[in-house]
C-alpha cells in the first residue's frame, strides 16, 4: 500500500477510488427510490426504446415491402417469376433480371472464392507477421470500404473500357468479385484461426507436410464457417446496385454466355422506382430481393448454428 | 533422421513451438522478451488477463479497462518452415503452393492499387482542364456551361453523413448496449438476427422504402416534395445503424465480466456500471464503429440517390433538394464525356481518398490503443 502514496501517482485515480466514488453516490441515494435508481430506470427505458426502434424499423421495412409485394407476385404467379417484361411499362414478369442477377453473382462467387480462400490461408497459416501481412490486411480493409460506386466506375474504366470486355455478366462479376473478396477473406481467416491448434499438431505429428495439413485437416474443419461467410458475401452481391449499373448495362436481356449484357433485379427495382411507371413491378422485385436475402441469411445462420452444436458436443 | 540429430538442430521451429507450448508459464515469460512477430504466434491460453487485472498502484481503473478492451489475438501456431525431412520434390511443391497463396493474398493489394490508379488516372486531366483549385472550391456545377465545381457535392455528402450520424449513432450504440448489457439471451436470439438482417437489406430496397414511405411522410411534415436532406438522414441512418450496432456490441462484449462485477459489488446500479465503467472501457471500439459507419454512409449510393433530390446546389434547409458525390456520379456518368466525365472521376477520387483515410484513422486508433496497453502492462509488472 505504501506505493500508493507515491507522489507521482497522486493525481491519478485508482480503480478503488473510482469504485468508492460510485459507492458514495449510491449511499447518497440510498433512501427509497433514490436518484441513482430513478436514473437507472429512465436509462433502462431509453435502452429498451432504442432497441425497439431498431427492431421496429426492420419490421416496418419487411412488412411494408412484403405486404405490397406478395400480392403482386401471387396475382401474377408464375408469370411474374418466369415471364418476360412487356411494353414500355415493363409489365409482366421479371425473369431475365432474376437470371441476370443469379448469373453475375454466381460467376462472381466462382471467381472470388478460390482467390479469397487461398489468400486467407496465406494470411492465417503461411505469412510471417510483419510488414507484408500488415499491407495486405490494410489493402483488404480498404477494398471492403471502397464506395460501391467507385468500384462501379473502376469496373467501367478498367474492365469495360481498357480490357474491352463489353458491358456484360463477365464485367459485372469481375466488379462484384472485388466487392466479395475482402468479405470472404475475412470470414475464412477467422474460420481458420478458430481451428484448434492441437488438431494441426496431430497432423504434423503424423508427418504431414504443411499443405497436407492445411488442405486435409484445417480447411475441412473450417468449412462450415467459410460457407457462412460465402453466403453472406453472396447476399451482399445480390443486393448490390451501383457496381452492376455501370458494368452490366441496363437493357433487359436474357444472358446466355458470359459476355451477354442484361439488367439485374436491383437495377430493375431502381429504374422502376425512380421512373415510377410501374410500381407494382417494383414492389414485386423488392419483395423477391428481400426474400432471397432473407433465405440466404437464415441458411447462413442455420449452418453456423448446426456447426456450433457439433462443436459443443 | 534420429531423434538426436533433430535435437542438434536448434533452429527447428516445430521443435521449439511444441516445447514452449507444453509449458505455459515459461511461454508467457518467453513471449515478453520476444519480438512482435513471435509474440503473436506463440501466445497460448495462459490467461494474460489475469496479470493485467491485478490491481497495481499507479494504474487507474480507466487504464485497466482500456487494457481489457483489447482483445487478445487468436493463437496461431507456425510450425516448421524448413522441411528437411521430406524429399526435394515435396519441398518444391510446398514452396510453389506457398507462393501461389501469396499471389492470391497480394491480389487484394493489387485490386486496391488498380482502383486508385485508374480513378486517379481518369481524374488527372482536371489539373489542366479545370484546375485543381477551381474544382475543389468551385460552388457551381453546370454541364451546359461546362463549369464544374465540386463544393455542392462535398458539402452535400458532409451534410447527409453528419445528419445521419447524429440520428443513427445514439440509436445504434444504445441498441448495442442493450444487447450486451441488458437483454437476456432469449431476447438476443431475436435482436441479433434482426440487426444482421437489417444489415443485409440491399441499399436499393431501403431507398425504395424511402421513396414510397419516408418521402410522403417528410413531405407532409415539413412541406415541399419530400426529397432532401431530412429524408436522406432518416434513410441513411437505417443503413448505417446495423454496422455500428454490430461493431459496438463486439467492443462491449470484449470487456471482461470482472470489471462489471467489481462495479456491481460496490453497489452501483446497472446504468452507473454501463455509463461509468463499461462504455469508457469500450470507448475506442465504439469510436471505431462510428468511423466505419461514417465510411459506409459516405460511400452509400443508391439509397441516397433515390431520396436526396439530386439538385447540384448548396445546402439550403432540411427540405431543399441537394446532391451528394455518390448520387451525382450515378446520375450523370451514363451520358458524360470529356471534361464532364473527368470531373465525375474527380468526385470518385475524392470519395476514394476519404474512405481510405477513414480506414487509416481506425488503424492508427487501434495502434495507439495497443501502445497504451503495453504501457499499462509494463506498469502492472513494475
Amino acid at each position: 500500500m505504501s506505493q500508493n502514496l507515491n507522489p507521482q501517482n497522486e493525481d491519478r485515480k485508482t480503480g478503488m477510488q473510482v469504485l468508492r466514488e460510485l459507492q458514495k453516490e449510491h449511499k447518497e441515494s440510498d433512501s427509497g427510490l433514490g436518484k441513482a435508481h430513478v436514473s437507472n430506470r429512465i436509462a433502462m427505458g431509453v435502452l429498451w426504446g432504442a432497441t425497439g426502434i431498431t427492431i421496429g424499423l426492420l419490421a416496418v421495412i419487411l412488412i411494408y415491402v412484403s405486404y405490397h409485394g406478395v400480392g403482386v407476385v401471387l396475382q401474377n404467379f408464375p408469370e411474374f417469376i418466369v415471364g418476360w417484361p412487356q411494353g414500355v411499362n415493363a409489365e409482366g414478369g421479371i425473369a431475365p433480371t432474376i437470371v441476370a442477377t443469379l448469373y453475375s453473382t454466381g460467376l462472381a462467387m466462382a471467381i472470388a472464392t478460390p482467390i479469397a480462400v487461398l489468400a486467407a490461408v496465406y494470411l492465417a497459416e503461411y505469412a510471417k507477421q510483419g510488414r507484408i501481412v500488415k499491407t495486405i490486411r490494410f489493402a483488404a480493409d480498404s477494398l471492403a470500404s471502397v464506395p460501391s460506386i467507385v468500384m462501379g466506375l473502376f469496373g467501367l474504366a478498367f474492365f469495360v473500357e481498357t480490357m474491352n470486355i463489353p458491358l456484360s455478366m463477365l464485367a459485372a462479376s469481375l466488379g462484384l468479385s472485388l466487392l466479395m473478396l475482402p468479405i470472404i477473406m475475412r470470414a475464412t481467416e477467422e474460420a481458420i484461426r478458430a481451428v484448434p491448434r492441437y488438431i494441426r499438431w496431430g497432423s504434423y505429428g503424423m508427418g504431414a507436410t504443411k499443405w497436407q495439413t492445411v488442405s486435409r485437416v484445417v480447411l475441412p474443419t473450417a468449412t462450415p464457417r467459410i460457407i457462412t461467410g460465402l453466403i453472406l458475401a453472396l447476399a451482399r452481391a445480390i443486393g448490390e446496385t451501383a457496381v452492376v449499373f455501370y458494368t452490366m448495362g441496363i437493357a433487359i436481356n436474357m444472358p446466355i454466355i458470359p459476355t451477354d449484357s442484361g439488367r439485374s433485379m436491383s437495377v430493375h427495382l431502381y429504374l422502376m422506382a425512380v421512373e415510377g411507371i410501374n410500381l407494382p413491378s417494383a414492389y414485386g422485385t423488392a419483395f423477391l430481393l428481400l426474400l432471397i436475402i432473407l433465405i440466404l441469411n437464415l441458411s447462413a445462420r442455420w449452418i453456423s448454428k448446426r456447426y456450433s452444436r457439433i462443436d459443443n458436443s | 533422421m534420429s531423434n538426436e540429430e533433430l535435437n542438434q538442430n536448434p533452429q527447428n521451429p516445430l521443435d521449439s513451438t511444441v516445447d514452449s507450448a507444453v509449458d505455459p508459464a515459461r511461454d508467457a515469460n518467453a513471449t515478453e522478451s520476444m519480438p512482435e512477430a513471435g509474440k503473436e504466434s506463440l501466445r497460448t491460453d495462459a490467461n494474460p488477463e489475469k496479470k493485467t487485472l491485478t490491481r497495481t498502484p499507479g494504474v487507474t481503473m480507466k487504464e485497466l479497462a482500456d487494457t481489457a478492451a483489447q482483445r487478445e489475438p487468436v493463437p496461431v501456431v507456425r510450425p516448421a518452415t524448413k522441411l528437411q525431412l521430406v524429399s526435394r520434390r515435396t519441398q518444391i511443391k510446398e514452396a510453389s503452393l506457398a507462393s501461389l497463396f501469396f499471389i492470391c493474398a497480394f491480389l487484394a493489394v493489387l485490386g486496391v492499387s488498380l482502383i486508385f490508379a485508374f480513378v486517379a488516372w481518369r481524374a488527372f486531366p482536371i489539373v489542366h482542364e479545370i484546375g485543381l483549385w477551381n474544382f475543389l472550391t468551385g460552388t457551381k456545377w453546370s454541364v451546359a456551361e461546362g463549369v464544374f465545381g465540386a463544393v455542392p457535392f462535398i458539402m452535400g455528402s458532409l451534410v447527409v453523413v453528419g445528419g445521419s450520424l447524429i440520428m443513427g449513432v445514439p440509436l445504434a450504440v444504445l441498441t448495442a448496449v442493450f444487447m450486451s448489457e441488458v437483454a437476456s439471451p432469449r431476447a438476443n436470439a431475436i435482436i441479433r438476427p434482426a440487426v444482421e438482417l437489417l444489415a443485409g437489406v440491399p441499399s436499393v430496397v431501403v431507398g425504395f422504402f424511402g421513396v414510397v414511405v419516408v418521402v410522403p411522410l417528410v413531405s407532409q411534415l415539413v412541406g415541399g416534395a419530400g426529397f432532401g436532406p431530412l429524408t436522406a438522414w432518416i434513410v441513411l441512418s437505417i443503413m448505417i445503424m446495423p454496422t455500428i450496432t454490430t461493431l459496438s456490441e463486439d467492443a462491449l462484449n470484449s470487456i471482461p465480466m470482472g470489471i462489471r462485477e467489481a462495479s456491481y459489488a460496490m453497489g452501483a446500479t446497472k446504468w452507473q456500471t454501463i455509463w461509468k465503467v463499461v462504455i469508457p472501457a469500450a470507448r475506442v471500439g465504439i469510436i471505431d464503429a462510428t468511423i466505419l459507419g461514417m465510411g459506409r454512409a459516405i460511400g452509400e449510393t443508391m439509397a441516397v440517390l433515390m431520396v436526396v433530390g439530386n439538385a447540384p446546389q448548396l445546402f439550403a434547409g432540411i427540405s431543399a433538394p441537394i446532391s451528394t458525390m455518390t448520387s451525382q456520379i450515378v446520375l450523370e456518368m451514363g451520358y458524360s464525356s470529356g471534361t464532364h466525365r473527368t470531373a465525375l472521376f474527380g468526385l470518385a477520387a475524392i470519395l476514394f481518398l476519404i474512405s481510405m483515410s477513414l480506414v487509416l484513422t481506425v488503424r492508427l486508433l487501434s495502434r495507439e490503443q495497443h501502445k497504451k496497453r503495453k504501457k499499462v502492462k509494463k506498469g502492472a509488472e513494475a
